[in-house]
């Protein structure tokens, strides 16, 4: 039987290094795909991975429990990859302003919004599109990125992702709109291009 | 509703956050407004996209890396 979360921090507390390794397994999938979508480079996203694990171990033993074990780990997962972004130059710092990704139909100033295919389809979920996708969320700031990540990908609730990054529900759910807005503005662009001429790919 | 008022709040209208009197005029303006419509199935399609897509799994040699790091570093603290 698995043993809960908090049976294995108290194990490892307790000096049972197999009970860490536990909790390392269960959860470095989610902490490295949180690493790899926050800084895009596996090099980078393998060091965030074990600083964090390693700011585990060492935080545990005043760890008290107060919030859920997954939430602390995440909170230090996001501060560790944040720290890193930080010290990058190429990181876009602002986000532009909301009134450019929403549309303008009601002053007509734009050439007619279009329906995407259904999901899940091949053409939406080209290797092109994806690396579209991934260069859109790579134009968010940071603070964007994460929220989107925590909430839409790895499906945290808003008060979960407002704990795990220190800020307010109502903090989430605005950058959360604004992320989604601009990455839903990105894709139309792509996307409309690509409808336009018939969504013909050339084959691999 | 106006279309700027009903773009504000689509977020919460997706994440069924909304209070149900505005969730009632906002899907009444979606009815006879088609870019509005649009907009919001558009939007939802980026989320879905986003989960779809996915993201490659741990490498076994960066799980194993990690396993022999921690190991190394812990058995000091």
């Amino acid at each position: 039987m698995d043993l809960t979360d908090q049976a294995l921090v108290e194990k490892t507390k307790s000096g049972d290094y197999q009970a860490f390794e536990a909790l390392v397994n269960r959860y470095e999938g989610k902490v490295y795909r949180l690493s790899m979508r926050m800084l895009r480079n596996q090099q980078d996203a393998e060091d965030a991975l074990q600083e964090t694990f390693l700011q585990v171990y060492r935080g545990l033993e005043n760890f008290e429990g107060r919030s859920m074990f997954s939430t602390w780990l995440f909170r230090l997962a996001t501060n560790v990859c944040l720290m890193k972004i930080r010290h990058r130059e190429t990181e876009p710092q602002h986000l532009l302003p909301l009134e450019d990704y929403l549309p303008r139909h009601e002053e007509g100033e734009q050439p007619p919004i279009q329906d995407w295919p259904d999901l899940p389809d091949e053409a939406l979920l080209s290797k092109e599109s994806r690396a579209k996708m991934l260069a859109a969320l790579e134009k968010l700031p940071a603070e964007y990125r994460l929220v989107f990540i925590l909430r839409d990908i790895e499906g945290f609730s808003n008060a979960e992702a407002g704990e795990t990054l220190g800020i307010s529900v109502a903090a989430v759910k605005s950058r959360l709109h604004r992320a989604r807005l601009a990455l839903r503005g990105v894709l139309a662009e792509y996307f409309d291009k690509k409808i336009r001429k018939g969504f013909k790919e050339k084959g691999p | 509703m106006k279309c700027q008022e009903i773009l504000e709040k689509l977020s919460e209208y997706i994440d069924g956050e909304l209070d149900p009197k505005l969730c009632q005029d906002l899907e009444a303006h979606m009815e006879d407004c088609h870019p509005c419509l649009i907009f919001v199935n558009t939007l939802k399609k980026t989320i879905i996209l986003y989960q779809f897509a996915g993201c490659e799994p741990l490498p076994k040699e960066v799980h194993l890396r990690l396993h022999d790091y921690l190991k190394k570093e812990c058995q000091g603290c």
